[in-house]
């Protein structure tokens, strides 16, 4: 195993080697919280230091990490390490598998039934958009890091190019939705491509501190052509998006006095709730035809070994154009669709965060895999909300759960590898074999 | 130079820097025929090898390519893909360089990516299911079905590249050179790392490459009884130079070749050969 091993990895089933480790790690535990729990310092009323002692709560924390060891070691062992499959029983794994074939259609019927089952709840139907529009951008940018091997740190600025094009179009000629929908991807799609020129020939690092820099670039452009985008004040009053051509509005000629139901804005949110749907199936299924295609086998080869594809005759130029192209006109779709459901857009929407997070579910999700990267988006934005009553220790609980699943699983949540065509039985590759790319 | 030579190298330099890697090279490679290049460590043979395979630009002279039909590519003017797509050139590496994540019919699917590519209308008619692409699909698997087949490496067709064992990836990787329907296949050490019955395999299938296919073959390779076995010419390379050339027994016997394996002179391996017959 080429991942470092923090703690010994010996197949110790033995109960006292057990009791070992959790008395070890308690014994670490008290040491630590003795001071910092175990004793309680204050100023008191007239500046003097008071302190009292929290035995109680010491012995209870001290008590966790003795039974917390206990478990953690007996899930490690039953669930083991990537390779380590044989310890986990036949029927579980079977189990698993059962679940992986099933899980995809299982989330696809859910989340077609979200907006029937959670329809008075705006909160939820909002944060299903949210999630869905990072499950896009994920599945986006998993063509260009998942499959090319491309690291690209500025995805975000195809998601403003996207954004931008709509509000822009929009507002100052009147454009629909749905014409500048396409023209959103292609303008974001022909950024891919300026981006793609200046950095073909850089790897790794390099490759990802110009991306990183080229995001900030558009992002600066924003700011200060003030005459086109209104800089910092962002484009406001960007239309909502009609049912084609039939707005979802309270008027007379509006969607709901046309079916002869009475109104309500949750027919928006809903209508918007399969947009974003729509158009996040429409870039899953895009990219599992691009893969089974020349171009998709391309890309990964050149994840896998580029000078090998060189030897092939595959122009590696145009190839790794088409992957920033093809994951960038995702991203303008996505842009323009968060612009229509803003109905407003600033820069500030557009920062090296977004790049970041979007990255991270990629990253998570387990590289090149679509329902990797849907979980681990429904995981990290749903997650992040789930802790917002925690304030300031949800940055906290994140950072350690992103640890603890790259300790876990180093290649993500699904790290392998769906081969593209078979013969006789598509068999799945180990992460192991299969490349990161450099570049 | 006479008609029925695939490919003529001539002059051939190649410098880096102030090190001189190949000079004044020519030597010539005849069509159906396999050539074999040799000569001790840092002679230069992969060097030459990068530069009529495009990954390196010759710092002088000229590389010719002549088709079947008689047309002629300057190769030392075509860069890195261009080679393998247009000139048909195919080649191998030293160290293998499979696609290791990917499993052996993808390698081989991937190999036919022009073809492929044309037939997908550039991905547009791919990407709608057209029907000219599944055939032109179905006739690629066919086609690397046949060099699976070919390299005894049919039952692995849907397992991973890198879990072959050494022997198998070397096989695989000449399949999916010649998955690219080349007119001139190069290949870099194939016997590197083999044991013999491994290496008799690989004589056989290039042997069968030369004689069912009529592909011409311009290999570098350590392993002499492969070289002398199959080799029906063979040109000997020291220190960037050509130090003599002919068929397996004139080059065998040359003193100049000996003296460039044994890193003495001349004279003392001719002295060896005199004591030794």
């Amino acid at each position: 195993m080429k991942a470092p091993s923090t703690h010994p990895a010996k197949p110790a089933t033995s109960i006292p080697a057990l009791l070992k480790t959790a008395f070890v790690n308690a014994l670490i535990a008290l040491v630590l919280f003795s001071l910092m729990i175990g004793i309680r310092t204050e100023a008191g009323s007239s500046g003097q230091l008071t302190y009292w002692t929290r035995f109680g709560d010491l012995a209870s924390i001290v008590a966790a990490v003795f039974g917390g060891s206990i478990v953690i070691e007996l899930l490690r062992q039953w669930i083991g390490r990537t390779g380590a499959e044989k310890l986990v029983p036949p029927a579980v794994q079977s189990g698993i598998s059962f679940i992986g074939r099933y899980l995809a259609p299982a989330l696809l019927i859910f989340t077609l039934l979200v907006p029937v089952i959670f329809y008075n709840q705006r909160y939820i139907l909002d944060l299903a958009i949210l999630v869905l529009t990072y499950v896009m951008l994920g599945w986006g940018l998993n063509v260009v890091v998942g499959l090319a091997g491309l690291l690209d740190l500025g995805y975000v600025a195809f998601y403003a190019v996207g954004a931008y094009s709509y509000g822009l179009l929009a507002t100052n000629f009147g454009w629909s939705f749905w014409i500048c929908l396409p023209l959103a991807g292609i303008l974001a799609a022909f950024w891919g491509v300026l981006l793609g020129f200046p950095v073909l020939r850089l790897r790794g690092d390099y490759l990802a501190i110009v991306t990183l820099a080229f995001g900030e670039i558009i992002r600066l452009v924003i700011i200060n052509w003030q005459d086109l985008t209104g800089g910092p004040n962002g484009v406001s009053g960007i239309p909502r998006p009609s049912f084609f051509g039939i707005p979802l509005d309270n008027s007379d000629d509006g969607l709901a006095a046309r079916l002869g139901i009475e109104y309500s804005p949750t027919h928006r949110i809903v209508f918007l709730f399969y947009l974003i749907l729509a158009l996040a199936l429409l870039t899953n299924w895009a990219t599992i035809r691009l893969r089974r295609l020349p171009i998709g086998r391309a890309w990964e080869a050149l994840r896998e070994d580029e000078v090998a594809c060189r030897a092939l005759g595959i122009n590696t130029t145009t190839t790794k154009l088409t992957a920033f192209a093809t994951g960038a006109m995702f991203g303008g779709f996505a842009g323009a669709f968060f612009a229509t459901r803003q109905g407003f857009i600033s820069p500030e929407s557009f920062t090296f965060q977004e790049s970041a997070l979007v990255l991270a579910i990629v990253v998570l999700g387990g590289m090149g895999s679509q329902l990797g990267v849907a979980l681990s988006a429904l995981a990290m934005i749903g997650g992040f909300e789930l802790f917002r009553s925690l304030e300031n220790y949800r940055m906290l609980v994140f950072g350690m759960a992103m640890v603890l699943i790259m300790i876990w699983r180093p290649r993500g949540l699904i790290g392998h590898r769906a081969p593209t065509v078979y013969l006789t039985k598509a068999k799945a590759i180990s992460s192991d074999l299969v490349k990161e790319g450099h570049g | 130079m006479s008609g029925d030579k695939i490919l003529n190298v001539d002059r051939l330099a190649m410098r880096f820097g102030g090190i001189v890697a190949v000079q004044d090279l020519s030597f010539a490679a005849e069509r159906k025929k396999i050539t074999a290049l040799i000569g001790p460590n840092g002679a230069g043979k992969t060097t030459v090898f990068n530069c009529i395979t495009g990954f390196y630009k010759p710092s002088g002279g000229a590389i010719r390519l002549t088709h079947d039909g008689g047309r002629t590519i300057a190769l030392e003017r075509l860069n890195d893909f261009r080679i393998a797509k247009q000139a048909k050139v195919a080649r191998t590496f030293q160290n293998i360089r499979l696609f290791p994540g990917m499993t052996a019919l993808e390698n081989l699917m991937v190999a036919q990516h022009n073809a492929l590519m044309r037939a997908s209308g550039f991905t547009f008619l791919g990407l709608i299911g057209a029907p000219g692409y599944r055939e032109a699909e179905k006739r690629a698997i066919d086609l690397a079905t046949d060099w699976l087949k070919r390299v005894n490496l049919l039952d692995r067709a849907d397992d991973a590249a890198g879990n072959f064992a050494y022997g198998d990836q070397r096989r695989l990787e000449i399949a999916r050179a010649m998955c690219t329907e080349p007119a001139l296949l190069c290949l870099d050490e194939p016997a590197a790392g083999l044991n013999a019955r491994e290496s008799a395999a690989l004589s056989e299938l290039l042997l069968s490459i030369r004689d069912e296919l009529g592909t011409s073959i311009l290999l570098i390779e350590h392993d002499m009884s492969v070289v002398m076995e199959i080799s029906d010419h063979i040109v000997v390379m020291d220190h960037g130079v050509k130090i003599a050339e002919g068929t397996p027994r004139e080059v065998r016997d040359d003193p100049k070749v000996i003296a460039a394996y044994l890193g003495a002179d001349e004279e003392e391996a001719a002295a060896v050969m005199e004591g030794g017959s």
